[in-house]
């Protein structure tokens, strides 16, 4: 059972691809269409945030689920 | 995804920050894709949360480019000033109003270039200001030009052979103009960029980070890197800790707090002591 | 009770009385005794004074003070004000209240740096780039120079916008005898009639923008120099920005009854009309009661609000009066002259201009050698 999630808002990723760059556990994916970010791998979350620290574009939002350990 | 098997409510966002200060109407934002801005302001509203302050009590100052347009996106108390005169506009509002905490977010053409002279009588005098300056080393809204901390040799549409001037060093300049807090730091690590800038806004005086960060449609296209994961591993690999921007290691640029002198007296609260007498 | 007071510190009196909390400026003669005189009074009343690095700085830092809620201006001469346009267009597009104080000096560039000069009207005016509300007062002796300050700074606040006080080096220095009126007071910021989340700061109220809350209190509002909506936000949308750019460029004309003023001196069955403003002014009313008392029939006219110039009430004396000529004496090259002419377009009544620039005021006998000779 995962402790954590993260979502990523299609609206507002402009597909630099930092995200994929900083994840230590290859979370996201770029798609093909467009190039935007996709938490493909969401599951693997370890809720580092970094993504969520470096997504120039407020895309990223990284949950944690209720009475788990950060 | 949050896993729709599992109760909506058993997932929170780690961070609420992006509801209280962000104004999300107005995203996504007008920067490229890539650019460094975006993490910066990320990593100020984070540290508002953190800092625990309302909205209307912080004023965020702007001048022009890229940079200038951050105070759009701020739920704040926001100006987006003219061009290099964002400091002298913050200075006016910290003198009037010191309890409200100022902050200013400068580019590098804005902060050192055509406000050159506002950004050292700023750090002279010490007011109570925060002087974000985001560096990406080149003029990113006009289309790419030179800027005053361009590299020597490096590229812009207006260096094309190269740039012939030195360049300027952001953090040098506010030591030896008297700011009381200095710092540099970068965007390959946003985290800290963030405790730094949560210094700084805790800082009562004129406080001066400085973050090197990536405009990959010009700087980084024009110098071989147009990708800004190439831009963030750049900053990786040339970079060190140091605890003066005078430190030198391979020619690499000095990163780390610089100066933090918590004695030297504020301005807006000083000149009150005239009201006293 | 009467006092002997110079001119610029007059002007400095007058804006405390007015309620004046923030100075910014830069030394420049001959205006730096507003800045003496108020580096000592405003500690004195709870206000701050800063000398900043340069002129730009020092009205922005206006700029910021007076967003933040204190009645706030600077002063400066030619060469600072040329350098204060920029802003001057800033403060007029974001609509935040500020009052420049320009005591001219002869131009262009350094020009004559302790003389008198008053070729600084167009540029009060129309200095700043693109199309941009502003009102311009002017000042002919210390006591009026204690009131154009007042009416400056109060109508900056009322109609968010700046206001230009022009005097000029001998109104600036001379020293006269003066019984002080009451003073005219700047309104105090209140709150916004709707909520924070209804406020929009650029919104109009029976035609006027909103007033400017006071800061902290709940609204926060977005501020920029750029085209913007109602809600401060920037915009390319064309019916918006026309919107916006038509209600600053008719904000002076909507006020134009209660801006303009202006005095007339012997105007009945003159056949010459002497028009001067400023320090000249003054020159020009001496000169036109000398010609009275020998029997000329000469009249004159001060406008002390420059912009909006008084085109309707000048029309409407000269259709009266019927003046078989109009005389403009200036320190410069016919601004007044060239306004003066657009407002009676349609006249077939001569403008001749009394115009030298050598650092001295116009000589009596040059104005009185055009009404009766020119």
């Amino acid at each position: 059972m995962n402790k954590f999630d993260v979502s990523v808002d299609t609206r507002l990723c402009k597909a630099c691809g930092l995200c994929v760059l900083v994840c230590p556990k290859k979370v996201f994916e770029l798609r093909d269409e467009d190039g935007k970010s996709v938490p493909v791998n969401a599951l693997a979350c370890i809720g580092c945030t970094q993504c969520y620290q470096i997504c120039p574009d407020f895309a990223i939002t990284v949950y944690k689920k209720e009475g788990a350990l950060a | 995804m949050v896993n729709e098997n599992d109760a909506e409510a058993s997932f929170v966002p780690m961070s609420s920050a992006p509801d209280k200060w962000l104004r999300k109407e107005h995203l996504p934002h007008i920067w490229c894709p890539g650019c460094g801005i975006g993490t910066i302001l990320r990593q100020v509203i984070e540290q508002f949360t953190k800092l625990g302050w309302k909205n209307d009590d912080v004023v965020f100052v702007t001048g022009i480019g890229c940079t200038g347009r951050a105070s759009g996106y701020v739920n704040a108390q926001t100006l987006h000033t003219i061009h290099g005169r964002a400091l002298p506009t913050a200075t006016g509002i910290k003198m009037a109003r010191p309890d409200m905490h100022v902050v200013a977010m400068l580019g590098d053409g804005d902060g050192v270039g055509i406000g050159g002279n506002h950004f050292i009588h700023a750090a002279k005098r010490n007011i109570g200001v925060t002087a974000i300056v985001v560096n990406n080393r080149i003029y990113g809204m006009t289309g790419g030009q030179v800027s005053p901390t361009t590299p020597q040799g490096s590229k812009s549409t207006t260096t094309p052979y190269g740039n012939v001037e030195p360049s300027m060093d952001v953090c040098k300049l506010a030591l030896g103009a008297g700011a009381t807090f200095v710092a540099r730091v970068h965007t390959a690590n946003p985290v800290y960029v963030g405790q730094i800038i949560g210094r700084a806004l805790q800082h009562d005086g004129f406080a001066v980070v400085e973050v090197l960060s990536q405009c990959p449609t010009y700087f980084g296209r024009f110098n071989g890197m147009p990708d800004p994961v190439q831009m963030l591993q750049w900053f990786k690999e040339n970079t060190f800790m140091a605890k003066s921007p005078e430190d030198e290691k391979e020619g690499k640029i000095p990163i780390g707090v610089f100066k933090d002198d918590k004695t030297t007296p504020e301005l807006s609260k000083s000149y009150r002591n005239l009201w006293e007498a | 009770m009467n006092r002997i007071v110079m001119g610029d510190v007059a002007c400095a009196m007058g804006a405390i009385d007015a309620g004046l909390r923030f100075y910014a400026g830069y030394p420049i003669t001959p205006s730096s005794e507003i800045a003496e005189t108020l580096s000592e009074m405003l500690p004195k009343h709870q206000g701050i004074y800063l000398q900043m690095e340069d002129e730009i700085g020092s009205i922005m830092a206006v700029i910021g003070a007076s967003y933040a809620g204190f009645p706030a201006m600077t002063a400066t001469s030619g060469p600072g004000f040329s350098l204060m346009q920029e802003a001057i267009g800033y403060a007029a597009m974001a609509e935040i209240p500020i009052t420049i104080v320009n005591v001219m000096r002869a131009g262009p560039s350094t020009g004559l740096a302790t003389q008198i000069g008053e070729g600084d009207l167009m540029q009060a005016i129309w200095g700043t780039h693109g199309d941009h509300p502003v009102a311009v007062f002017s000042p002919g002796n210390v006591r009026e120079f204690y009131i154009y300050t007042q009416k400056a700074l109060y109508w900056a606040e009322k109609l968010r916008m700046p206001t230009i006080v022009l005097a000029d080096e001998v109104v600036g220095h001379m020293r006269q005898n003066v019984d002080f009126p009451e003073p005219i007071v700047i309104p105090e910021r209140t709150l916004p009639n709707v909520p924070p989340e209804k406020y929009l700061p650029y919104a109009t109220e029976n035609g006027d923008v909103m007033p400017l809350p006071p800061l902290g209190k709940g609204y926060t509002w977005h501020v920029t120099g750029s085209a913007h909506t109602e809600n401060g936000f920037p915009t390319i949308r064309p019916d918006k920005v026309k919107e916006l750019l038509d209600r600053l460029n008719t904000k002076v004309q909507r006020h134009r009854n209660e801006l303009i003023e202006y005095e007339t001196f012997m105007l009945e069955d003159a056949e010459t009309l002497v028009i001067s403003f400023a320090s000249m002014g003054r020159v020009s009313k001496g000169v036109v009661s000398e010609l009275r008392e020998q029997g000329y029939k000469v009249g004159l006219i001060r406008p002390f609000t420059m912009w909006p110039f008084f085109k309707d009430e000048l029309s409407n004396i000269v259709s009266n009066v019927h003046p078989k000529k109009i005389v403009v004496p200036e320190i410069n090259y016919g601004q007044l002259r060239l306004l003066v002419e657009w407002a009676l377009k349609g006249f077939d009544i001569p403008v001749i201009g009394v115009n030298l620039v050598n650092g001295d005021l116009i000589p009596p006998e040059m104005i009185e050698e055009a009404i009766l000779h020119g």
